[in-house]
């Protein structure tokens, strides 16, 4: 407290506070603003009105249901399905990117092998490989296995392990006590034993910061979709707004903006619950790596 | 031992080991070819050689967007990083009170999907009813247009990178914080303001996680895609105020199905990128202070 006191005066904390509201306004308003826009009617959306407001405000409830209704049964962009092929996916490849990418970490952390380094550069310098790069010859390559027309392209390559998971967790796996390996392997454990007995239930924290990351990124992803999933009824949330913005004829903002809020409310709650994990996560990556 | 060793640290590095190959390698060796051949996807590929290199340097997109691509680099990656410096300093303020919803305020933009964030920033920008030209009313400001002003399109851009710097903001943060304190306790006892402090102390302490996210940046930012495919494309195509390295790169392979010439973009961007990484990690030699070292 007296800490405080002693680095800034009475004016500087004026300016520092000043300067934080400004930033809070700036990063959270364009949000509000999406949420406000999707509470009003047509007109008064499109209008010169800066109220949050719907005007008069008690017909707010209706026509939020209004609004969120025509989005949610619109004929032909059908977010329910777009809804349910997210969730697959994501649920797909969290699984499969948490488990695969331990399993990686563990073979580099805990086992003392001569390839070991040269894996781990390498798996450094594919972080830098950017995704664009790719799309072209993994489309080829997905089309000769056969998963294009299929959600197979967005998950499957999840249970090949991560490079940032696998060094964030092989991060984490390094600072488990080597002698808790030794007292299983003379309580006669395998590697495998070890792995699920050990390192796993301590490390429930390093997995779910994974995990989260990666359903993030799985929710948020709009190019990989976009150039692998061919057939409309495999879209995902992401390819839906964007059809849903574009399709022909002009989307009423109020409506645009609520088929948004949708789209984002279930990354903002999962925020709200977890929003710890998440920042240690990622002071994690920059000041270690 | 070690023998058994070197085939268990194999198998459990297999998983990645497996995707590495089939995911990554073989992708990039194909392509390699790919890029000397024409291949329209539904015929085999045809060996050209150097055509579809030298066709791209003929190519007057090609220079538009390598131009376009550049110059918002060249002003996104200054400004996010100085945002993100400033408003990391702020935060790690000693005894702030509401950090933690300070922290969530500036972060919660990086959660949010970039298709949403376009769609949000598509309507701010609308030049009719958008709220920033709303705003500038008030004031009795006539708004730009502007998603249809040629000189206003980058600019757009960078503004909305800007809103996404929170894990940038973080990742400083937490290196701010691991500045030992004596360090600062002396340079005040050399009379130093909190301006100098942070110039003399701070920055040399934290510039490994500037360079970190330096290199992130510059990455990113040559990769933009989805801003400007929602905010500058429409049935006709990409405009040319808004077009960018990624965009003709997605146009070639999946529009116009030239699969030879998009693999050609594709390794062109890899060296760049591979070539300015290794420019920055070498200045870094001098610049970037480790602790330890």
């Amino acid at each position: 407290m007296s800490e405080s006191n002693t680095n800034l005066r009475g004016s500087a904390k004026i300016l520092l506070y000043a300067g934080l509201a400004l930033c809070a306004v700036f990063f959270l308003f364009p949000l509000v603003w999406m949420v406000a826009t999707s509470l009003k009617p047509e007109a008064q959306a499109a209008s010169a009105s800066l109220s949050l407001l719907p005007d008069p405000p008690s017909i707010l409830p209706g026509q939020a249901r209004e609004n969120y209704t025509a989005v949610w049964t619109d004929p032909s962009i059908t977010f329910p399905l777009y809804l349910r092929n997210t969730l697959i996916v994501a649920v797909l490849a969290v699984v499969g990117m948490t488990i695969s990418s331990a399993v990686a970490a563990y073979g580099l952390s805990r086992i003392q092998w001569p390839g070991r380094s040269a894996v781990f550069g390498t798996i450094l310098i594919t972080m830098m490989v950017p995704f664009p790069v790719l799309m072209v010859p993994l489309y080829i390559v997905f089309r000769e296995l056969g998963w294009i027309g299929s959600l197979k392209p967005l998950w499957v390559p999840a249970w090949f392990g991560g490079a940032f998971n696998i060094f964030l967790l092989r991060q984490f796996f390094m600072g488990i006590p080597k002698e808790l390996d030794e007292a299983a392997r003379l309580d006669g454990c395998s590697h495998w034993g070890i792995f699920w007995r050990v390192i796993v239930p301590l490390s429930k924290p390093a997995l779910a910061v994974v995990a989260l990351f990666h359903f993030i990124y799985v929710w948020n992803d709009f190019l990989a979709p976009l150039v692998f999933i061919t057939h409309r009824d495999q879209f995902t949330l992401a390819l839906g707004l964007q059809m849903y913005q574009a399709k022909a004829g002009l989307t009423p903002w109020n409506l645009l903006m609520a088929a948004s809020t949708l789209v984002v409310l279930p990354v903002l709650v999962l925020f709200l619950f977890t929003q710890q994990a998440f920042v240690r996560g990622i002071a994690t990556e920059g000041v270690k790596g | 031992m070690p023998r058994r060793d070197t085939i268990s640290g194999l198998l459990w590095s297999a998983p990645w080991l497996i995707g590495f190959v089939a995911f990554l390698l073989v992708p990039l060796s194909m392509s390699v070819y790919y890029s000397f051949t024409d291949y329209p996807l539904l015929k085999p590929p045809v060996w050209v050689g150097l055509d579809n290199y030298t066709g791209l340097l003929s190519d007057t997109r090609f220079w538009l967007v390598v131009r376009n691509t550049a110059i918002y680099s060249i002003i996104a990656i200054p400004v996010c990083t100085l945002a993100a410096l400033a408003v990391a300093a702020m935060l790690a303020t000693p005894g702030l009170r509401g950090r933690a919803f300070w922290t969530a305020a500036v972060f919660l933009p990086t959660l949010v999907p970039m298709m949403a964030t376009a769609m949000v920033w598509l309507w701010l920008y609308n030049a009719r009813y958008g709220l920033i030209n709303n705003l500038l009313g008030v004031v009795r400001i006539t708004g730009p247009n502007w998603l249809e002003d040629v000189a206003w399109a980058i600019p757009a851009i960078v503004l909305t990178s800007v809103w996404g710097i929170g894990q940038m903001i973080v990742v400083y943060v937490a290196a701010i914080n691991e500045v030992p304190g004596q360090l600062y306790e002396a340079a005040m006892l050399d009379g130093m303001g909190p301006v100098r402090r942070f110039i003399h102390v701070t920055l040399p302490m934290i510039s490994p996680a500037i360079l970190f996210n330096v290199i992130t940046l510059t990455i990113g930012s040559m990769q933009v895609f989805v801003m400007p495919y929602v905010l500058f494309r429409n049935e006709r195509g990409q405009r040319a105020a808004g077009d960018f390295y990624n965009l003709m790169l997605y146009d070639n392979a999946f529009v116009y199905q030239k699969f030879g010439v998009a693999s050609a973009m594709a390794w062109m961007q890899l060296l760049i990128v591979l070539a300015l990484t290794g420019v920055m990690l070498l200045a870094s030699k001098r610049l970037v202070h480790y602790r330890g070292s």
